[in-house]
């Protein structure tokens, strides 16, 4: 597993998939991408997080299983390790990847972080509210805010677009097909 | 003659009216999610599971059948009409189809995608009804160490041979197995990586995993880069193609089927080096070199084909052997498990009417989705200018939705969430998504038969090597990790020479 390990992002090959349309992508061709030293700190950490989580396994062997529950997960940490390593050297050589394109996905221009961090403050409200409010308001407010924080500014249409998905989705899989969707507030409601 | 009965009774199964049904509605929303912008079959599947939670498995595996070539189908239309592949495997179908749509053929480009893809998937649901009792007969005599080498092999392949980067594979692929080891170990009974939270006792949910690396991940990816003003749909007729059209595609549909299925059904398989060979065939095969490049409609039908066996070829090895070697198959595999379902040899002796009605119902699809398609592919475009928050706003919706209602508990809510932010850093970072998804599914189970193999030999580490099939799978891995220092130092200096 450990062989040559090396980044061969040959340019022009017809075997490199995700030969997608990736001209004029590169986010900044200056210089290395120093943000992936933040992965390699990553999966540095994690690997140690699994060896030290290992280590706190009782070692149990038997006739049975003669391997026990803390080979694999050391194996693992160890891996973690090496990767970190590897990839840490990789970088320093240069390499990168190739961020994503997509039908939606404009690279030329930096991240909208305040989008981002929007959608993650609608996706928690949705985590924390959805079993006192019930999905039929928690997930209607997960679209509504969705929307909002992807710039739409259709306030009531789009409240109204909500009500209708999350109404019909919860009479459709929780009562029609019997999928796990709880009714919070609304309870005996519904 | 058994299976042909087998098969027949399957056909019989799903025939009756409400099956029916369900087989077009997974058709009608596999296409309609598969055809949304950024969705790729793989999500596509991943997001529609839980419409089937409900469900008796027969019914759900009809309808899953529908949404498996209903998302593939939905794929490439939106690279013909968008020119932005869903996925690797229809980056190829970009090329000819995009020329030939902007060139005023998207009716054409778009029939002989819709037929191919009939053509493939049924000749390629045909070879897997053939083939798959062998591969089973195969399965059945393999032990624990060979199961443990094909498993690794799946793995290198996947990181080695799919991906563009090795070390960003196998990154992935790591990430992936330390996934698959939270919860409570199936030999010894000790919990590993549960942080001492009881709900992780049984592991993180593989459908979990999958719905928030490809849809919430994708969805906070794009929010980070929302392009202003959409990509430009070509708008669409009816496809149909004409006389000149056919001739010129029946062939392409059979080579590409010949190329698809084959590499879809080994292990190290996928549909991108059987979309880009048969891609490379029709070009030097064509009488008009001169439109390839142009929108060449050979170039369209022969890819087209070869993605669409490839994806029945993948059915091969994840039905009989338990190997998923493609997104869609690693996500209908999760789907599988979450009915207490376990692919491998013996699935076809303790769920035999069940595979064969998910084999006939796969046959119904394909036929439905021809049906549908060609009368409903304007309607499809429209579907891709719907307003970006909107759609993004709906896969969160559903995806929520989705990860709740698997086991009905909030905290599954944090973890698609750290697990879409794990899929963002991904994308980001240029780390393939497929390796992970593999490694969560196989990891636990490689794992096993690993520990299984050792069991045999009292914990001496020959017990790995089982016989000639784990010697032949290893000596493939070695090849394949070679590979690329074979190419450094003996291809290029002997291509350099003959080129000089």
């Amino acid at each position: 597993m450990s062989s040559e390990v090396t980044d061969e992002v040959q340019a022009g090959e017809p075997e490199d998939k995700d030969g997608r349309p990736v001209a004029d992508s590169r986010p900044s061709p200056e210089g290395g991408d120093r943000a992936q030293y933040g992965v390699c700190a990553f999966l540095a950490l994690l690997g140690a997080a699994v060896i030290v989580d290992a280590l706190g396994i009782p070692h149990l062997t038997s006739g049975t299983d003669p391997v026990g529950p803390r080979a694999v997960p050391l194996i693992l940490g160890g891996l973690l390790l090496l990767l970190a390593a590897l990839y840490a050297v990789d970088v320093a050589r240069g390499g990168r990847g190739e961020p994503e394109a997509g039908e939606d996905v404009d690279l030329s221009s930096g991240s909208d972080w305040r989008t981002v961090v929007l959608l993650i403050g609608v996706f928690l409200a949705n985590a924390l509210l959805i079993e006192r409010l019930g999905w039929v308001i928690s997930g209607a407010l997960l679209f509504w805010g969705t929307a909002f924080a992807l710039g739409n500014r259709h306030y009531i249409r789009n409240l109204l677009i909500a009500a209708t998905l999350s109404l019909t989705t919860f009479y459709a899989f929780a009562i029609g097909l019997g999928v796990n969707l709880p009714a919070g507030v609304l309870q005996g409601i519904l | 003659m058994d299976n042909l009965n087998n098969l027949m009774q399957g056909f019989a199964d799903v025939m009756a009216p409400m099956n029916l049904l369900l087989a077009l509605i997974g058709v009608v929303i596999g296409t309609a999610v598969g055809v949304l912008p950024g969705i790729g079959p793989a999500m596509t599947v991943a997001l529609l599971l839980p419409v089937t939670y409900g469900m008796e498995p027969v019914q759900a595996f009809i309808m899953f059948a529908g949404i498996f070539y209903g998302g593939m189908y939905g794929g490439s239309t939106t690279s013909i009409l968008l020119n932005t592949p869903g996925e690797s495997s229809s980056v190829v179908t970009a090329i000819e189809g995009n020329k030939m749509a902007k060139a005023g053929r998207a009716a054409q480009a778009l029939a002989t995608a819709a037929i191919g893809s009939f053509v493939a998937g049924t000749i390629g649901t045909l070879l897997l009804v053939l083939v798959t009792p062998f591969v089973v007969d195969f399965a059945v005599s393999l032990g624990a160490p060979d199961y443990f080498a094909l498993m690794l092999l799946a793995f290198i392949a996947v990181t080695s041979v799919l991906g563009s980067s090795r070390i960003r594979g196998f990154i992935s692929l790591l990430l992936g197995l330390t996934i698959g080891l939270v919860g409570i170990d199936s030999v010894s009974g000790q919990q590993r990586l549960t942080l001492g939270v009881p709900q992780l006792a049984d592991g993180i949910d593989v459908v979990v995993v999958a719905v928030g690396i490809f849809a919430v991940g994708e969805a906070l990816w794009v929010a980070a880069h929302l392009r202003r003003k959409p990509a430009e749909v070509i708008p669409v007729g009816r496809p149909w193609l004409g006389r000149g059209d056919w001739k010129r595609s029946w062939k392409p549909w059979l080579r590409g089927t010949a190329y698809g299925f084959p590499f879809g059904a080994l292990p190290a398989g996928g549909a991108e080096i059987p979309t880009f060979l048969s891609y490379a065939t029709e070009k030097r095969l064509t009488k008009h070199p001169e439109e390839f490049g142009k929108g060449a409609i050979e170039g369209v039908a022969g890819p087209e084909a070869a993605n669409n066996a490839s994806a029945a070829g993948t059915l091969v090895p994840m039905l009989a052997i338990g190997l998923p070697t493609n997104a869609t198959a690693a996500v209908m595999l999760a789907a599988f498990q979450s009915y207490g379902i376990q692919p491998g040899p013996l699935l076809f002796e303790r769920e035999a009417s069940l595979v064969w009605i998910l084999i006939a119902s796969l046959f119904i699809g394909n036929l439905l989705l021809l049906l549908l398609n060609l009368p409903l592919a304007p309607a499809w475009a429209k579907l891709l200018q719907i307003p970006r928050p909107y759609l993004y706003a709906g896969i969160l919706f559903f995806a929520s939705m989705g990860a709740y209602a698997v086991n009905a508990q909030p905290l599954d809510l944090f973890i698609l969430l750290t697990l879409g932010l794990l899929g963002f850093a991904m994308r980001r970072f240029g780390l393939p998504v497929l390796p992970l998804i593999v490694g969560v599914i196989l990891g636990p189970r490689a794992e096993l038969q690993g520990r299984r193999s050792l069991q045999l030999s009292g914990g001496e580490l020959s017990g790995l090597l089982g016989g000639p099939v784990s010697y032949t799978v290893y000596t493939v891995i070695a090849l394949v990790l070679v590979w690329p220092l074979l190419r450094r130092f003996v291809v290029r200096p002997l291509r350099a020479r003959s080129a000089a």
